[in-house]
């Protein structure tokens, strides 16, 4: 009997080759072949990274340029502002803002950037929700706008407190950018496309190139004895402690960005009584969470233990309770903190920083404090 | 004297006499990388060959680690709640997970010698 072997299903991104080449432990993510880590280990990678400089291939992930037909970006603006609750339009030439797809219901379809080029929006979007983003925005802004998949692209981020100092020796520019500044820019000598953000809350760019020339410039900025590659084990420990959400996990179309506590990413301009409030999907049921509050919320969680609680561990009130209050989204070892870190969804009125609660792990009740996020603190250059 | 054993599922037993060591190959802490939290099991607890005994967690899953061998557990090391990283520098020596007196020595027939196991992870 045929056996299908899934290795030869899985799409390998511009920087397969390196990552080989550097000792890449291979696997499937999101219909891709990823490093999860290279010889270093997900724990050195993690230290790198918030110590010096750690580069990450997420070319998995989708870009999609959005152009306006009218010619005016804030006709592209106003008609994505029908599919996510943020200010779109608001968002300045040169700058970005972190936005999120809703469903009819209120929930997340995936979350994204949206930075403003000037004469078009540029997006990035999850790997595993691209195809579904794509039809999703074809279906819907085709009167307005021209869809353009750039899959001929790669994307490389560049994070950590040496990231400015590593990047502006190949792009003059980079050091006078600002958290969330975005725009294209010569990266040694390369039509890049560059940002100042990232996903490991440490100061850093993210840095969109032609496929074609991807590996050299990876190669590039792996010259430099202040970075090595950084695969996604450590990138999930980074946004971890950086209380940043993972699409599928800690926000899904089961959540609305209100129980996400994803507040601070909807605008005033589009809550209720706002210039342009509501008029996205789930408008009514989100903007009736912001007004009245939403049952339960998304909450950092620290152990007092040694032991990692992880994604689909039951949340309970006390030592003895039987029924769950609530399961965790996210959890594992943060190598920064030297401890336990997690994110979960709890009632309400057990949200309040400080409230302890107990996690389930191996049949034992585990001692947990509802925690602030980030866990680590982020250093932006705001 | 003693006589090193392996299983198929990457433990190594330690034996003397009715006493048997047993912790994770170097092999098996190579795969799972940093280990950051290990949890054994109870002195005084009675096992059952194949039955999860103790626990290896790295920054990214949790592993598993089968009894070997049946028996009461006699004595557990200490020095891996403090310091659980010794799994990653020293698995065959300091980082030994816990002694069991055996209860039915032979149930060691079905292990590997050192060659073996090679020739097993090879």
């Amino acid at each position: 009997m045929p056996v299908r072997d899934d290795q030869d299903s899985l799409k390998r991104t511009p920087l397969y080759d390196l990552h080989v080449s550097l000792g890449g432990k291979m696997v499937p993510f999101a219909g891709y072949d990823m490093p999860v880590q290279y010889p270093a280990g997900v724990l050195k990678e993690h230290l790198q990274t918030r110590a010096s400089a750690g580069l990450f291939d997420v070319s998995h992930m989708g870009q999609i340029a959005l152009r306006p037909k009218s010619g005016r970006i804030e006709d592209a603006a106003r008609a994505l502002e029908r599919l996510v609750p943020q200010d779109i339009v608001a968002i300045a030439p040169g700058r970005q803002r972190y936005a999120q797809f809703t469903n009819a219901d209120g929930g997340i379809l995936d979350d994204l950037m949206v930075a403003n080029f000037g004469d078009h929006l540029f997006l990035v979007v999850n790997a595993a929700c691209k195809d579904a983003d794509e039809a999703h925005l074809r279906a819907n802004l085709s009167g307005d706008c021209v869809i353009d998949s750039l899959a001929d692209r790669a994307l490389i981020a560049l994070q950590g407190p040496k990231a400015e100092s590593v990047l502006a020796k190949l792009c003059a520019e980079a050091p006078s950018m600002k958290f969330m500044d975005a725009g294209p820019h010569k990266v040694a000598g390369l039509d890049c496309f560059v940002s100042r953000s990232g996903y490991t809350g440490e100061d850093g760019f993210e840095i969109s190139v032609p496929a074609t020339h991807a590996e050299h410039l990876a190669r590039t900025l792996l010259e430099n004895p202040d970075v090595m590659p950084i695969g996604l084990g450590a990138r999930d420990s980074l946004r971890l402690e950086a209380g940043l959400c993972l699409y599928g996990h800690d926000i899904d179309t089961g959540t609305t960005p209100v129980e996400a506590a994803l507040e601070w990413s909807v605008q005033k301009s589009r809550r209720t009584a706002g210039a342009r409030a509501g008029g996205f999907p789930g408008a009514e049921k989100i903007l009736a969470h912001f007004d009245h509050g939403a049952s339960r919320r998304r909450v950092g969680l620290l152990a007092q233990g040694r032991a990692p609680v992880r994604e689909g561990a039951l949340l309970f009130a006390d030592a003895t309770a039987r029924e769950p209050i609530g399961k965790v989204t996210s959890g594992g070892f943060g190598p920064s903190l030297n401890a336990p870190v997690a994110m979960g969804y709890v009632p309400a009125s057990l949200s309040a920083l400080d409230t302890k609660l107990f996690a389930e792990v191996r049949g034992q009740r585990l001692p947990l404090t509802v925690a602030a996020t980030p866990f680590v603190k982020n250093t932006y250059k705001r | 004297m003693t006589t090193t054993l392996y299983t198929s599922d990457h433990e190594w037993l330690a034996i003397d006499g009715d006493v048997a060591t047993v912790g994770i190959t170097d092999y098996a802490q190579s795969q799972l990388g940093d280990v950051v939290f290990v949890e054994l099991p109870k002195v005084g607890r009675t096992l059952k060959k194949a039955e999860a005994a103790a626990v290896v967690e790295s920054v990214k899953a949790a592993s598993d680690v089968y009894a070997p061998i049946s028996g009461e557990v006699l004595e557990t090391n200490e020095a891996l709640a403090a310091e659980p990283a010794l799994v990653n520098s020293d698995a065959q020596g300091a980082a030994w997970f816990f002694k069991i007196k055996m209860a039915d020595k032979s149930e060691l027939g079905g292990l590997m010698d050192e060659a073996a196991y090679k020739a097993h992870t090879a």
